[in-house]
């Protein structure tokens, strides 16, 4: 008696969770380096509240990015060297199903996460309250849009030795209209003035990566099972 | 299910690795039942040949036929059939025995934990059900991999040195474990160095260097 697409993707689901919170160490690296990263700006920068409010967005915007990427380059890599991806590949469910659970957990445990503390660095940064929500929301769009392309990268240079370096070069040109637009949305925000535009264009690249991306990325991972 | 729709055929099979030639037109079959020991030197394609049978890897020339039909058609039918144990235990190190068995034996079938408790205490790891694999042995990981065999409950068995690492007593729980599948209509493709010797007939497959 065969399993269902959607009890599959639960259980695999519950699956990577249960394998992130039993390395706490690599759950919170990326987190850790979010918070020292833009933490550390203010620091370096100058306490004066203009220029800080100036410079937030950038620094929240390319902080945030290379903290998802920074975890980007364990996604399938794991599986793939002990040798549970080839039994994840032989379980009778699509290989499909797989890289989206496993994407999705990774977004939980990174972008989620990330989007969760950011009040805490923005507050850090000087951004006033009324911004918040909508750099939230920018940063949940962008963060998920980034594991979505992070997945075709990981797919891809998952087979090579030194591939964190190859996967940074595949991930960030992709990654720069989230940046653009991401922090964009943040300063608007910031400014008091309608961020509807950059927001609008971020929903749209997310739902453009969330559809496309798993079907590359699960063909950049079946040429590697290969 | 009849005993024609279980039979797999391995058809004049050939897979290059960049210049190399691995395996030169290789042909097996294997109706329900029967079992057949792969030997051959080192690098003459052994785990190469487990592979292209499972469809992890698809070969350059020929073809893998379940019940006659080729594998990449019956893909789903095919997976939920087949029981694969590659060389390495495939077992999450921070999973503990139980949970290891849950996420992928869980993916063919809906399965009870108690089911997967037996078939730990069957292939003689019950205690290592809520250790996590971290802390297993080798033999003790590959006693666990033979429990994940067991609990697939699968038609068709592909064990690439299922020996390795195991006692003496495991590998005679091994081979009363083939034999038993055997027994009920099942049958395996056995990559291994070690003499397998069954109440069957084991067919053997020699590839040459």
């Amino acid at each position: 008696m065969s399993i269902g697409t959607g009890a599959a993707l639960s259980l695999l689901l519950r699956r990577e969770l249960c394998l992130s919170f039993r390395r706490p160490d690599q759950l919170l690296q990326p987190l850790v380096f979010f918070l020292i990263v833009t933490t550390l700006f203010p620091l370096a920068l100058s306490p004066e509240l203009t220029l800080l409010r100036e410079m937030s967005p950038g620094v929240l915007w390319v902080a945030a990015l290379l903290a998802s990427l920074l975890s980007m380059d364990g996604l399938f890599r794991g599986d793939a060297e002990d040798g549970t991806l080839e039994q994840l590949a032989l379980s009778g469910q699509s290989l499909g199903v797989v890289v989206v659970a496993k994407t999705f957990a990774h977004w939980l445990v990174s972008g989620a996460a990330l989007v969760l503390v950011s009040p805490l660095v923005a507050t850090a940064l000087a951004i006033p309250v009324e911004a918040f929500p909508i750099m939230m929301l920018s940063l949940a769009l962008g963060t998920l849009t980034l594991s979505w392309l992070g997945a075709i990268g990981a797919g891809l240079t998952v087979g090579l030795r030194r591939g964190s370096v190859l996967l940074s070069l595949i991930v960030l040109p992709l990654a720069m209209p989230l940046l653009i637009f991401g922090a964009n949305a943040t300063d608007r925000a910031i400014g008091g003035e309608s961020a509807a535009g950059a927001l609008y264009f971020l929903a749209a690249l997310c739902v453009f990566t969330s559809s496309l991306a798993p079907l590359a990325a699960t063909a950049a991972l079946r040429i590697t099972l290969e | 299910m009849s005993a024609h729709s279980k039979r797999l055929d391995v058809d004049q099979v050939h897979v290059f690795r960049g210049d190399r030639h691995v395996l030169q037109g290789v042909s097996l079959k294997l109706e329900a039942g029967e079992i057949v020991h792969v030997r051959g030197p080192n690098g003459t394609g052994k785990t190469t040949l487990l592979r292209v049978a499972s469809g992890l890897l698809r070969p350059e020339q020929g073809s893998v036929r379940w019940g006659g039909r080729a594998i990449g058609e019956v893909r789903a039918e095919y997976q939920a059939a087949l029981a694969y144990a590659s060389h390495e235990p495939a077992l999450k190190s921070d999973l503990t025995g139980l949970e290891n068995l849950r996420f992928t034996v869980g993916l063919k079938r809906s399965v009870a934990d108690a089911e997967l408790r037996e078939a730990l205490e069957q292939a003689g790891v019950a205690g290592c059900a809520d250790l996590p694999v971290r802390v297993l042995s080798a033999g003790q990981r590959r006693r666990v991999t033979m429990a994940r065999i067991l609990a697939m409950r699968a038609a068709l068995w592909l064990l690439d040195e299922p020996f390795t690492n195991l006692d003496t007593v495991g590998g005679q729980l091994l081979t009363q474990m083939l034999d038993e599948h055997l027994r009920q209509g099942g049958s395996a493709l056995v990559v291994a160095h070690q003499a397998v010797t069954l109440k069957a007939s084991v067919r053997p497959l020699d590839l040459a260097a």
